[in-house]
């Protein structure tokens, strides 16, 4: 039997838009990946209030809500930085040298993959494959990719981005 | 509507579009778009404001799909409307500030192109190419439905429509040899007759979208560039099999062809090209996008299917195949973006002239994508059976810098590493599985003498391991310990024992996993073995 469906978490609107990409797939349990991804476009991360209200409404276990945000790479359980810097790891940037890359930023911003600065300004991400290899190394910042630029001068149009 | 009407319609559009004498267009593909091309359009327009002096030509300005040298974007072409890329004038690192210096020269007759800027497109990079499934890449605005009518667009579906009964539709892509681009190489014809002959009922059609190989962007540049080009295959594939709902399985990581896709589909639906009674006749078919969440394993048929059923990205083993037990079980066709985008020619050129090009067994042309050290990197198309060198020295314009080449990789994670000694190997997808490598679907990397084969060996296990789904034990556990084998080796702490280690597990890998990701998985390190032994042992203590 179906359960009613829960009511929002907070006065917070951004659970209004969460909930409006469940109600355009109908509320189906299979469209859960829509509603996860709304809910990071939303909030930035999954925390466990979120992933509750998503197995409410589409009438799911929590389990399985869980289990499908820990098996995809771009869901993140953790509050991010303000920023998000995503270094490609494809063949083409690795050839181009995206390792010297991600050590340049961890030297400079105190950040390995996977971290955020203790002032929560930047987060640190990689991608397997943005498909900017005529770019290579890319690095994808904001959603803007900068490519062709070595350590160094990357570093330094990071910092202004972040300054931006 | 019949084939008259659309062609009615496409001359109305084609009017509409009011009679420039040139086009300038500037390419808004992923790479150009973040070396700044929309500044250059803005630039641009601003400069076509300035109105022409008699006698001088008329400018329109627009944006284009992906025109394939992209490591020299923005690329802007000036052109004859209808005209192709190499009927045009090309400009490579265009910026803002360029625009009214490229207008001027445009506008005045015979004033030639801006010689500083200029890309000349009788480079073999351009005349080398044949264009089937990026005919309109770089010459119809994505974002346009009337652009892609105007250039002859939908006829191929209308066609199918109205002129063909589906076993004509599959009889057509039968004669035409198509094989699957996504990797395999299984041919499309057979796998559309499985479905088609399975009972009536439910059926579904899903594009696999999911490019997941590093160094592979073909798919994305079809996406971005025409992505109505996509959707006609797609309905003409629904109409042949009897199915009435499509997926377009796509990478959250490509937010540009995702917004672009959603355009398309809204339009065509808008126009009645896409949903119920297709231009008025019986046919319903309605395409929902689904988001992937960056899993690999979703590019194996079964795992995509899960994931578009919501649930964790788990390959299952096969038999049944999606033919017989798909999407929620029922039948189900996967094909791949570029087998679709070639599903429209062969239609309305017939499958004996798609037959015609390529090889014997590979029938057609094949997407390319060129990258890591090679001078021309980006997206060529070239007919099956073009050779490794033709396609690297000619095309490519060979290793920049004056370093040596060493070896190309294709088929990405799957595939493996070919050296010197066999680039005049005709590529197919029979040959290359003969050099212990795959076509996949199509990114090839270069890399010249400085790459330690050992380290790609280990990038791409470091690779599997990671998107390993973790389901079957040889793939999971496997993945891992050989990623430590070539760690040690890498790093000249392993033994002769070590590397007979990594052989032995290499075969158990590939002969036990449950899914493509597994059995490939291999590939890398045994073509590395094969070719750079030396390499391998002169690490060992």
């Amino acid at each position: 039997m179906q359960r009613p469906r829960p009511d929002l978490p907070s006065n917070d609107k951004r659970w209004k838009l969460v909930n409006a990409t469940m109600r355009r797939n109908g509320y189906a349990g299979h469209a859960l990946i829509e509603a996860l991804h709304a809910v990071q476009d939303a909030f930035g991360f999954l925390d466990e209030e979120a992933m509750t209200f998503v197995a409410d409404s589409l009438d799911l276990p929590l389990s399985k809500v869980y289990g499908v945000a820990t098996f995809y790479h771009l869901f993140m359980l953790k509050p991010q930085g303000r920023h998000a810097c995503v270094v490609c790891t494809g063949t083409a940037c690795y050839i181009k040298g995206a390792g010297a890359l991600i050590e340049g930023i961890e030297e400079r911003f105190g950040a390995a993959p996977g971290e955020t600065t203790e002032d929560k300004a930047l987060s640190v991400l990689t991608a397997r494959c943005v498909g900017a290899c005529g770019l290579a190394p890319a690095v994808v910042v904001d959603g803007k990719v900068i490519g062709k630029l070595g350590p160094e001068a990357f570093c330094d149009r990071l910092a202004q981005e972040i300054a931006e | 509507m019949n084939i008259d009407d659309l062609e009615d319609l496409a001359a109305k559009y084609r009017t509409e579009q009011g009679d420039a004498d040139l086009e300038v267009r500037v390419c808004v593909a992923t790479a150009c778009h973040s070396s700044g091309a929309p500044d250059v359009v803005d630039a641009l327009n601003a400069a076509a404001e300035e109105p022409a002096a008699d006698g001088e030509h008329s400018c329109r300005v627009k944006g284009v799909g992906c025109m394939g040298l992209c490591s020299v974007g923005p690329m802007v072409a000036v052109a004859e409307p209808g005209a192709d890329l190499r009927e045009s004038t090309l400009y490579r690192e265009v910026a803002p500030d360029d625009a009214a210096e490229i207008m001027q020269h445009a506008r005045k007759p015979g004033a030639g192109p801006v010689a500083r800027l200029h890309c000349p497109s009788d480079q073999p990079f351009f005349a080398r190419q044949r264009w089937v499934v990026r005919e309109n890449s770089g010459i119809v605005d994505p974002d346009s439905f009337k652009g892609y009518v105007a250039v002859g667009g939908y006829a191929a579906m209308v066609q199918a429509l109205t002129e063909m009964t589906p076993q004509e539709v599959i009889n057509e892509v039968t004669t035409s040899g198509l094989r699957g681009r996504g990797g395999g190489g299984y041919p499309t014809g057979l796998k559309w007759s499985t479905v088609a002959k399975m009972p009536e009922g439910q059926k579904y059609v899903i594009c696999n979208a999911d490019e997941g190989d590093p160094g592979a962007f073909m798919d994305r540049a079809v996406l971005e560039s025409d992505p109505h080009r996509l959707l006609e295959g797609m309905a003409i594939a629904a109409y042949a099999v009897g199915a009435n709902k499509g997926y377009i399985y796509i990478r959250a990581e490509y937010p540009l062809a995702v917004e672009r896709l959603k355009t398309a589909i809204r339009k065509a639906k808008r126009q009645g090209f896409l949903g119920n009674h297709i231009c008025e006749t019986q046919f319903n078919f309605d395409v929902e996008i689904r988001l992937g969440a960056g899993a690999f394993v979703c590019g194996e048929e079964t795992a995509l299917m899960a994931s578009v059923e919501g649930g964790r990205g788990h390959p299952r083993p096969r038999p049944p195949y999606p033919a017989e037990y798909g999407l929620w079980g029922h039948p189900t066709l996967i094909n791949n973006v570029e087998t679709y985008a070639n599903i429209a020619p062969i239609i309305s050129n017939g499958g004996d002239w798609f037959a015609g090009i390529g090889t014997d067994k590979s029938k057609g042309t094949k997407v390319f994508a060129l990258a890591g050290n090679i001078v021309n990197g980006g997206l060529i198309e070239v007919d099956m059976g073009m050779t490794l060198r033709e396609i690297i020295f000619d095309i490519g314009g060979g290793i920049p810098d004056g370093k040596a080449f060493k070896a190309v990789q294709t088929g990405g994670p799957s595939g493996g590493c070919v050296p010197e000694a066999h680039l005049d190997m005709p590529v197919d997808y029979d040959s290359l599985k003969t050099l212990g490598t795959m076509m996949g679907s199509g990114g090839m990397i270069v890399m010249d003498d400085t790459a330690n084969m050992v380290d790609v060996a280990r990038f791409f296990m470091e690779f599997c391991m990671d998107e390993s789904c973790g389901k079957c034990v040889p793939c999971r556990a496997g993945t891992q310990q050989m990623h430590g084998l070539l760690d040690r080796i890498a790093k000249a702490e392993a033994t002769r024992a070590d590397l007979e280690l990594l052989e032995e597990l290499c075969e158990v890998v590939q002969a036990t996993s449950l899914c493509g990701l597994g059995q490939t998985a291999p590939n890398p390190v045994m073509s590395t073995l094969r070719y750079f032994r030396h390499e391998y042992e002169e690490k060992l203590g």
